[in-house]
């Protein structure tokens, strides 16, 4: 039996205590952890999925609904722009890539996007297997897709309008077929459904070059031109980033918007959330302080004879106020794990029960380095709320506490 | 030269005091000729209520720095020592035996064997701790809280516990004084067995005159009136 065996002796004797203090020390833990993954995650998925974006343009509207829609498919489009506009930009010489994207449909709640191969390849996405689309409606699945619909080479499905899951009617068109799945990489294109632009088109009975119906005058299409959602720009200059913005969305229809501004402002504007909730968390951190605090020093005073009984069998100053210590840390410790395993416990069932948070990337499984100063930070805590008991050991008299306990 | 004491520990007297005095608060509570107690001389310290028995008790061990005169244990001066050094020397040559026993009551008695034993020799020696338990007669208790100890049972695991760092000297404050008469005198005889077994001389401190006679060396602690005559 050691002094760390006495403090495992103690918080056993006074176990209702001992377990609501680390509870309490526990959830305010929990807070924080679920709050830091949320936010890192969050920050981390919106960063992945921008990275080499410098810029979208889309139809006028929400600078902010536009870059949510077409980078991280996740909001309803702001409207088409001619797709005329893609050549026009491939010309600017301050321009590096161009992606078109043609969005309006999904697959059971998964995303049809038309696009060009350089769109997976931009986020590094590589075949798991299968071929990269050739011809329309010839589709490519990101591995959540993949994994989430159980779809294999060779299956054909129906795409439905809008970009829920199909509420609305699936287009009696001609079914799209898997000719290939890609690799998971952690980023939007996971979830995603793509093909070429021109499936998106032919689903909608747009006309377009390689559909040429000379037989069917245009009329039969009413006014749709082929059109594409958003454009993703990468610039290879910095000059574009001084020069295109402004030249779209003063002399052009469309409106150009940059990412990293507008993730920042999202950032910032969910941050302020964030930051209230964690105020709370430390609030509730100090509380579960104070009351380890509390716990301690009535123990203690309880034990006042006992420590007076262990200084004359021979233990040191130094030791009783170790062995205190380090119950006070014991409890920090239990408290700090067991918040840690709440956190991502937490985490896991939001990620079980809630798509959208599945989708933003949420991920249990993930440990944030930060985890561990907010570990240390408790158990710093569980260390002050013991030191000022502790240092009762020092000021004691053993022959009057001697006297004056049982 | 206090190591050349330790050495002559055959000779030297275990116990050993000058003309002690200590006061407190300005009055004297405790006045003493010299005395000497030798290795394997049981003594009863006598006296009735406030006449400084567990002022003297608290001297000895080196909690108390008195006013004047000093005390020696094995030798060597306790009341000149450090606070570290007189922690040191009390946790090598004696045992206490509390008048409330003080087990811990978070331990077993089992436990609180081991913790004294580790804090008293730094060592865990599992063998030693059933052995003494089994010689107060405690083996079928060994395991039970002091919660659920009846008076008898705890004052054997406390005279276990003061023994379990082999003492030279077990200083007892008051033992029987809230006991009856058999409980005291089975009290008294598990002192004298198991120190005798294992080589510890006692000294037990009590207004209780019923134990006087098992005692052959003692001293008399005057009332209080009569120390501040004196
Ligand atoms: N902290 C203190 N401050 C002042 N006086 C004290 C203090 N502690 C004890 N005394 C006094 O010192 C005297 C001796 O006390 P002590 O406790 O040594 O007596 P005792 O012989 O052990 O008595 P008892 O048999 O009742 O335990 C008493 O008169 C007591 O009132
Ligand atoms: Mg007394």
């Amino acid at each position: 039996m050691t002094l760390v065996g006495l403090s495992f002796a103690y918080l056993k004797d006074r176990g209702l205590n001992t377990a609501l203090n680390i509870l309490l020390l526990a959830l305010g833990v929990a807070t924080l952890v679920i709050l830091l993954l949320f936010a890192r995650q969050l920050e981390g998925r919106f960063t992945r999925d921008a990275q080499g974006i410098d810029l979208v343009v889309g139809a006028k509207g929400s600078p902010l609904q536009l870059i949510l829609s077409s980078i991280y498919h996740v909001d309803v489009p702001t409207g088409n722009i001619p797709l005329s506009a893609v050549q026009a930009l491939r010309q600017e010489r301050t321009v590096a890539k161009v992606i078109p994207l043609a969005l309006g449909d999904n697959f059971r709640g998964y995303r049809i996007v038309g696009t060009e191969p350089a769109y997976p390849a931009h986020y590094g996405a590589v075949l798991s297997d299968g071929r990269m689309w050739d011809k329309p409606f010839e589709a490519v699945i990101g591995a959540d897709v993949a994994a989430g619909l159980g779809a294999g080479l060779g299956q054909r499905f129906l795409g439905s309008h809008g970009l829920g899951s199909g509420q609305s009617p699936e287009h009696d068109a001609t079914p799209f077929i898997v000719v290939g799945r890609l690799k998971p990489t952690g980023t939007v294109v996971d979830r995603l459904v793509m093909a070429s632009v021109e499936s998106v088109w032919d689903m909608h009975g747009i006309a377009h070059d390689e559909n040429e119906h000379e037989d069917e005058p245009d009329e039969a299409h009413g006014v749709m031109q082929p059109e594409v959602t958003a454009l993703l720009v990468t610039y290879s200059s910095p000059l574009g980033a001084i020069q295109l913005p402004g030249f779209i969305n003063r002399q052009t229809n469309m409106q150009a918007a940059a990412p990293a501004v507008e993730i920042t402002r999202l950032l910032s504007l969910v941050g302020l959330g964030i930051e209230a909730v964690q105020a709370l968390a430390l609030l509730l951190l100090l509380t579960a302080g104070l009351s380890i605090f509390v716990a301690l020093y009535t123990a203690l005073r309880q034990r006042e004879g006992d420590m007076a009984m262990l200084r004359v069998i021979g233990a040191s100053r130094a030791s009783i106020f170790g062995q205190i210590l380090v119950e006070g840390m014991l409890l920090a410790t239990a408290g700090a794990l067991l918040g840690v395993a709440l956190g991502h416990g937490v985490i896991a069932a939001a990620a079980a029960n809630f798509r959208q948070l599945a989708e933003m990337g949420l991920d249990a499984g993930r440990f944030d380095i930060a985890e561990l100063w907010i570990v240390l930070g408790a158990l710093a805590i569980g260390a002050f709320a013991a030191l000022l008991p502790a240092l009762r050991v020092f000021r004691a008299d053993i022959a009057e506490t001697l006297a004056h306990s049982r | 030269m206090k190591l050349a004491a330790g050495v002559s520990a055959a000779t030297t007297p275990l116990v050993s005091f000058s003309t002690l005095s200590h006061a407190m608060d300005g009055r004297t509570v405790l006045a003493i000729p010299g005395w000497e107690q030798a290795a394997g001389e049981h003594a009863l310290v006598l006296g009735p209520s406030g006449s400084g028995k567990t002022t003297l008790i608290n001297i000895i061990c080196g909690l108390v720095t008195p006013t004047s005169g000093s005390a020696r244990i094995d030798g060597m001066d306790m009341t000149a020592l450090a606070p570290a050094a007189r922690d040191a020397l009390r946790r090598r040559t004696i045992g206490l035996v509390f008048q409330t026993l003080r087990l811990i009551p978070a331990l077993t008695v089992r436990e609180n064997l081991a913790l004294a034993q580790h804090i008293g020799r730094g060592l865990h020696d599992p063998a030693e701790i059933s052995a003494l338990i089994a010689r107060v007669g405690l083996a079928h208790r060994a395991d039970a809280k002091p919660r659920a100890l009846s008076q008898g049972e705890g004052q054997r695991a406390a005279i276990a516990r003061a023994l379990i760092t082999r003492p030279r000297l077990v200083v007892a404050d008051e033992p029987t004084s809230a006991l009856d008469d058999s409980n005291a005198a089975a009290m008294i005889d598990l002192l004298f067995e198991t120190a005798t077994a294992t080589g510890a001389t006692l000294l037990v401190a009590t207004h209780d005159v019923r134990i006087r006679p098992r005692f052959a060396k003692v001293l008399t602690l005057a009332p209080p009136a009569l120390q501040a005559a004196a």
